[in-house]
């Protein structure tokens, strides 16, 4: 969500911090059955069940993986057969100038590198990373705090409501903030 | 703006609560350690100053680097006769160099890949290293091929790119242009995939370090990681992408290497047997180089909580079992000779056992066919000298293996009036020395930039059988 849009509506966000994967597990889905607006959770090591536990569906990234990797087999085959059989047949070897089984381990290097790469670049860009990506970190939570982020942007936003369910899941501590990206 | 709304209750450290061990299981960590403990004890590795035996072993690489350096310069300059290459022995050192280490860097790709994707959840300590040594391991093999190209210069004529000399085509049907597919794509592929690996580690150390050029160096590389469970989503369904795809491709790498041998027609090399026995003898190898490392990491380090002896003594296992499997394609290889009915195949076989190389082939069969079996013994596989030891033998049967295979295959060919001595020259030995020195050189660089174990990935088994 880009800031300026937050900064007009106001947006607010509570973080609870916890310091068992547990914890945040069964925070995070009781947060959700509560119906509150779950922004995020932050972790030190990705926690088994968390994308369940907030209602995240399975990532699509695999396809693109695949599509890349078919997209590297087509350019592979495509060049191998053109260059070889098209532009400047040579004879090598009196083999064919499609020599169609030779050109497998150089299309399949380049299906390899072509989904390898796509994949990390769509990861990299869908997630905004780069080199100069200022981001908000919480504190510790590269080290060893877990910690979820609700968004108080809905009226109906409780904080005595929220509190009372961070401290069902033996929440550490509450911080309270304006749009936390 | 924050505002801290209140400390709810102050609580206590779980660390009693973990504190029962499994009576199946084994933990994978020792030393019943807290996450922050995790996290402590891997930066304050880069936190540190070296000590007095990082500078020495650092300064003696780097001697031996610089000396490869100056032996590279003295043969391009000179050429190729600087060697002790002649007319019947066109490969000898520089292809054993390049095989050897090419074979060096599979281990790392099977730890990190194919461990992942059978679940191996001890990789977790050791994958990291592992993987940087692949790294290093296939930078070192790399420099082989293209000064033994003699024109080292023109090494990007190998690129399949539009030229004003035709276009002329690189010649897509020669295995040694599979070979430069192959290694390049297994060279990005390894680097991207260990350097997603590190930036969440990255983001730890950079979220501890004081000096604002460091936190300025690993804020750059972290890319602005926070921890994200959406990000984690994503970046563990690339992880497995990358495993997945690094699995058959770690495979043809080394297939590949061999079919540079296989396709000829030179008794010794024309063999169908060669690309599983490389792969396996490539994993053998490798796995050797990984406990050498580690047993010296560890001690030097003290990183024994991470680095068990149970992770040694799995390690052991996968060396016993491609032990034996390189053992039987040694086997293979004398039955074919003697079953063939083919002569020159037959002749192979004596030749190498009997002939002027004799030496080398015993070393080799001792190396790798015979001491591995020592693993049987669990004695063994717990004694962190005797791995040692054997890992180091292993290592130097492995080099050995690829100059039977090369040397002593080309040395006497069908024509006796061509038959030839190959001994290499001091250039030759020094440039395999600088190898081994920017081996360890940029290793020891990495233990000092890197963290060295893999801490999110850590965290995530540190509770592995020990009831909550």
């Amino acid at each position: 969500m880009p800031a300026t849009n937050s900064q007009e509506r106001n947006v607010r966000y509570t973080a609870a911090f916890f310091d068992k994967e547990e914890d945040l597990l069964s925070a995070a889905s009781d947060a959700r059955r509560s119906g509150f607006e779950l922004v995020d959770v932050f972790t030190p090591f990705p926690v088994h069940g968390m994308d369940e536990a907030v209602g995240l569906g399975r990532s699509r990234l695999t396809w693109i993986a695949f599509a890349a990797g078919l997209l590297g087999l087509g350019f592979g085959l495509a060049l191998q057969i053109w260059t070889s059989a098209y532009d400047w047949p040579l004879n090598v070897g009196g083999k064919p100038f499609n020599s169609f089984p030779l050109f497998i381990p150089v299309a399949f290097e380049l299906t390899v590198l072509f989904s390898g790469l796509i994949a990390i670049g769509v990861l990299l860009a869908r997630n905004r990373m780069w080199f100069f990506s200022k981001r908000r970190v919480f504190e510790r939570v590269t080290d060893d705090r877990f910690v979820m982020v609700l968004q108080q942007s809905d009226a109906s936003f409780d904080m005595k409501n929220a509190l009372a369910l961070f401290n069902r899941h033996n929440v550490l501590k509450v911080i309270e903030g304006d749009q936390y990206v | 703006m924050n505002v801290a709304i209140e400390h709810l209750k102050p609580r206590e450290t779980h660390q009693a609560e973990h504190a029962v061990v499994s009576s199946l299981r084994k933990p994978l960590i020792a030393g019943n350690k807290s996450y922050q403990e995790v996290t402590d004890d891997i930066c304050q590795l880069l936190e540190a100053k070296p000590g007095r035996g990082w500078w020495i072993v650092f300064s003696i690489s780097f001697v031996l680097m610089v000396a490869g350096v100056a032996a590279t310069a003295h043969t391009v300059m000179t050429g190729i006769g600087t060697w002790g290459l002649n007319k019947t022995i066109g490969w000898a050192f520089d292809i054993t160099n390049f095989v050897f280490w090419i074979g060096i860097g599979h281990a790392g790709t099977f730890i990190s890949a194919i461990l992942f994707l059978f679940n191996q959840k001890w990789r977790t300590s050791i994958n990291r290293s592992a993987e940087a040594m692949t790294l290093i391991a296939v930078m070192c093999a790399g420099i082989f091929p293209v000064i033994h190209m003699g024109r080292p210069w023109l090494f990007y004529w190998i690129l399949p790119y539009p030229n004003d000399r035709g276009s002329l085509w690189v010649n897509f049907r020669s295995p040694l242009l599979w070979d430069f597919f192959a290694i390049s794509t297994y060279f990005i592929i390894s680097a991207v995939f260990w350097y997603l690996g590190l930036v969440p580690d990255l983001a730890t150390v950079r979220d501890r370090v004081k000096s604002r050029f460091r936190r300025g160096f690993y804020g750059l590389l972290s890319l602005g990681w926070n921890g994200s469970n959406r990000t984690w989503s994503r970046y563990e369904t690339v992880y497995l992408v990358l495993a997945a795809l690094a699995t058959p491709l770690v495979i043809s790498v080394h297939s590949i290497v061999s079919f540079d041998f296989a396709t000829s027609l030179i008794p010794g090399w024309h063999s169908t047997i060669f690309p599983p026995y490389f792969v396996a003898g490539a994993v053998f190898s490798g796995f050797a180089m990984v406990m050498t490392l580690m047993i010296l990491v560890r001690w030097v380090m003290r990183l024994e909580s991470y680095i068990t002896l149970q992770h040694l003594e799995n390690m052991c296992k996968v060396t016993l079992l491609t032990g034996s499997l390189v053992a039987l394609a040694y086997f293979t290889e004398i039955f074919i000779g003697l079953y063939s009915g083919n002569p020159n195949e037959l002749f192979v076989i004596v030749n190498r056992a009997g002939g002027p190389y004799a030496w080398a082939y015993w070393t080799m069969v001792t190396c790798n066919a015979l001491f591995p079996q020592l693993f049987w013994f669990e004695r063994v596989r717990t004694s962190v000298p005797a791995i040692l030891v054997l890992s180091i033998l292993i290592n130097v049967g492995m080099w050995f293996e690829r100059f039977v295979i090369i040397v002593t295959s080309l040395h006497r060919d069908f024509l006796p009036s061509s038959w030839a001595m190959y001994w290499p020259t001091i250039t030759e030995v020094l440039i395999m020395a600088g190898s081994f020195g920017l081996f360890f050189t940029a290793f020891l660089l990495f233990l000092r930039i890197f963290p060295l174990i893999s801490m999110n990935e850590v965290k995530g088994v540190l509770h592995y059988a020990r009831h909550k």
